[in-house]
């Protein structure tokens, strides 16, 4: 039973998928919030670097070391452009676009000197290749696991505990770092253990999407999330919801149009993003959309109450509550005065007698509010 | 071969060409992006130029290098249109902006390029080169059409430069003065894309970014002055692209696209390093330097509030009294107002014979710690 499942291709890969999905978004969530998302495109980048010295040095392209020759890289990389950036000569977008393409290059070049008839080529490093995970396989016990999953399963574990064990310091760093600090805790540190996390994840990910669709994957679905809710989290549990559909919906479209796997994957993952901008609950554009026309019927509403409110039982009401006023002292349009009347009918704010407009309670009241809020 | 055969090859020469003009588009028109604040749409748009050159194989159904710049060039395009978009219309911050579409275009060429190899066409050959760039391939042709973008690209910053001026250094202002900013905003945009369309072919979509970002904050460093900063920014440009391409031919084997974007990092190091000013080692030096000369002015101060304290400006001060006042040896604080005539040495005291001896006040040197206290005094005030 186990053994068919480990051996079920399709599974195995959509598995990874939405393992990388996951893995990646809990720690994305917190570089969208911080606003930092452009890091994981340097570390990305930049841990070509770290594979490829961590190969010359051990001869070892995946496993243990390799991961931690990442974390060390992407720890690199983020002390290279904070100096740049403390030197106050470099801003901090320009520091990061400056540092990863250099230690990319270093790493490229270093490949072409040293590393021609091995595996690592730079285009697997860009791009993996998520439909072959099922080929490096261990056993373990009585099955052939795929090492992939293995690694990913060991990284989504690694950051699900980060998250958990100091979901209050890092929840309190992201929002209001000086609070953090002044409290005692460490806001700098924590971030640097999590772009340690982000590098070894970008590693252990590489060898299956590669390294820009890794930023894909850590940056699109946690800001998904961040388009539908404003609980932390619901962000990590919207990020994972995400990933899973992703990974799901991009296998079997990639293998219907026999594309690259880990592309469609990351392809849908801005699909849903682009759904949630669209039709997102509170922050979509039409949610946005639809509250701005009820605003602005409300204040049509209002304003037709105010007007009635004003000269109500006054010399000059016989000339001003009438339909026909709205057009010369409202400047509203015929077919604006019959729209706000109807539907302020219909909201029971006002009373309809021929040509003649009265307040109701109810109208008098929101007219009130606006006119005298203090005495409510 | 000899050197002027060496120059005279093709390959090397449409490779050092080809870089030239890279440099010069992208250091021109990084100089812009840098002072916005945009560095990194470079490294956008060029990712999302991927799915552009394949759209542009597909439809013309060959390796035809115009079609493919044109794909190339539309999807930079859409692509930074769709970041202002989301970044505009909902709560995205711009790094989320630019890190969501950069990815996502990315992945979608990746999955045309797949789509293509899938169609067995036989000249789709080369077409991945585009990631990392293939300098060696450039073609005469290409050539051309990469020189007149960059020759229409420079134009329109010459024709507009008292705009894209104004809008880079204060958008506000420029608004004010009725300046269609946003139009402007979207042509700087877009003529960033037209320099990673030229930087495609010479170092691919990965390493475009520093093509765009290192040669303007170099010039930076030694420019306070627009005009200068865009100048200095070509020329180094240009100058790194063919030292790195002569480089790469000279060292058959390594790829063009990284030597072009190590000669110009390390141009920005230098600048960092030494520019006048700006330079990180002219800052050290100032600052020992402001740090000695505070530490003998603070000595000098100290052995005049001694003479004042014991009311005799002949008053001998133990130099080890000294350094336990400041904390620290002033050996050579001491020497130096020694060699400037503000104090004298005599030897240590019978009752002491070990000690480093002891130091009184010259009246130059009197009057040297009262100008000084006095200033202090003035600046309190």
């Amino acid at each position: 039973m186990l053994a068919a499942f480990f051996d079920n291709i399709p599974l195995m890969i959509m598995l990874v998928g939405m393992l990388v999905g996951i893995a990646s978004s809990l720690v994305g969530t917190f570089l969208v919030l911080r606003g930092s998302s452009m890091l994981s495109d340097a570390i990305g980048h930049s841990i070509v670097f770290g594979i490829v010295i961590v190969w010359l040095l051990t001869h070892q392209q995946s496993g243990p070391i390799q991961i931690v020759g990442a974390a060390l890289t992407g720890i690199l990389t983020v002390f290279l452009t904070e100096l740049l950036i403390n030197t106050q000569r470099v801003k901090e977008d320009a520091a990061i676009g400056l540092v990863f393409p250099v230690l990319f290059s270093i790493g490229v070049l270093l490949l072409n000197l040293y590393a021609r008839d091995v595996h690592i080529d730079t285009h697997t490093v860009l791009l993996g290749e998520i439909g072959f995970v099922w080929l490096d396989t261990v056993t373990l016990g009585d099955f052939r696991v795929p090492i992939s999953l293995l690694s990913m399963g060991g990284m989504t574990l690694i950051n699900g505990l980060f998250v958990l064990l100091f979901y209050k310091e890092l929840k309190l760093a992201t929002f209001d770092a000086p609070l953090a600090k002044a409290l005692g805790f460490a806001p700098g540190v924590l971030f640097y253990a999590l772009l340690m996390l982000t590098s070894s994840t970008a590693v252990a990910a590489f060898d299956a999407v590669g390294a820009v669709l890794f930023v894909a994957f850590v940056i699109v679905p946690p800001s998904t999330a961040y388009l539908l809710t404003n609980r932390l989290w619901l962000m990590f549990v919207y990020g994972a919801l995400v990933s899973v559909l992703s990974s799901v919906s991009g296998y079997y479209l990639a293998v219907m149009w026999d594309v690259s796997i880990g592309g469609m994957m990351a392809v849908m993952t801005g699909v849903f993003l682009l759904l949630a901008f669209l039709v997102g609950p509170h922050y979509g554009l039409l949610a946005q959309m639809a509250r701005r026309r009820e605003q602005r019927r409300m204040n049509e509403n209002r304003t037709l109450a105010v007007h009635l409110y004003n000269h109500e039982s006054g010399p000059e009401q016989a000339v001003e509550n009438v339909t026909r006023a709205l057009r010369e002292h409202l400047h509203w349009d015929a077919a604006k005065a019959r729209r706000v009347v109807q539907r302020s009918r219909e909201q029971g704010h006002i009373l309809q007698n021929g040509e003649w407009l009265y307040l109701t309670p109810a109208g008098r009241a929101i007219a009130r509010e606006i006119l005298e809020p203090t005495q409510l | 071969m000899t050197m002027l055969d060496w120059l005279q090859d093709y390959t090397i020469q449409n490779v050092v060409i080809g870089a030239a003009l890279l440099g010069l588009i992208s250091g021109v028109l990084g100089s812009f992006a840098v002072l916005r604040k945009q560095s990194l749409l470079g490294d956008t748009l060029s990712h999302a130029a991927l799915p552009g050159v394949c759209i542009g194989f597909i439809i013309a159904g060959t390796r035809n290098m115009g079609s493919i710049l044109l794909g190339a060039l539309v999807s930079g395009a859409l692509a930074a249109l769709l970041m202002l978009v989301l970044t505009r219309n909902s709560r995205l911050k711009t790094d989320a902006g630019l890190g969501i579409t950069l990815s996502t275009f990315f992945a979608l060429g990746v999955v045309l390029l797949t789509y293509i190899q899938g169609m067995n066409n036989a000249s789709q050959g080369g077409l991945d080169s585009f990631l990392f760039g293939q300098a060696a391939a450039t073609l005469r042709s290409d050539l051309w059409i990469m020189g007149g973008i960059t020759v229409a690209a420079l134009g329109l910053v010459a024709l507009l430069w008292k705009e894209f001026k104004l809008v880079s250094f204060d958008p506000g202002f420029a608004a004010s003065l009725g300046l269609p900013v946003v139009w402007l905003d979207v042509l700087l945009t877009v003529m960033i894309a037209l320099a990673v369309v030229v930087g495609l072919q010479m170092v691919g979509v990965v390493l475009m970014a520093a093509m765009v970002i290192a040669p303007a904050v170099a010039a930076r460093q030694w420019s306070h002055r627009l005009e200068g900063m865009v100048t200095l920014a070509a020329v180094i440009g240009v100058s790194g692209g063919i030292f790195g391409a002569l480089l790469s031919a000279l060292s058959r084997g390594l790829a063009t696209g990284p030597l072009i974007i190590l000669s110009v990092s390390s141009v920005v190091l230098v600048s960092l390093l030494f520019a006048p000013e700006r330079g990180f080692v002219w800052e050290a030096v100032r600052l020992r330097r402001s740090r000695r000369r505070l530490r003998y002015q603070q000595v000098l101060t100290t052995l005049y509030q001694l003479a004042a304290a014991h009311a005799d400006s002949t008053y001998r001060s133990g130099q080890g009294m000294i350094d336990t006042y400041h904390g620290i040896s002033t050996q050579r604080a001491l020497h130096k107002l020694h060699r400037r005539g503000y104090v004298v040495h005599h030897a240590p005291p019978p009752e002491e014979p070990n000690t480093a001896g002891q130091w009184v006040l010259t009246p130059a040197g009197l009057s040297e710690a009262e100008r000084i206290l006095e200033s202090l005094g003035r600046e309190e005030l």
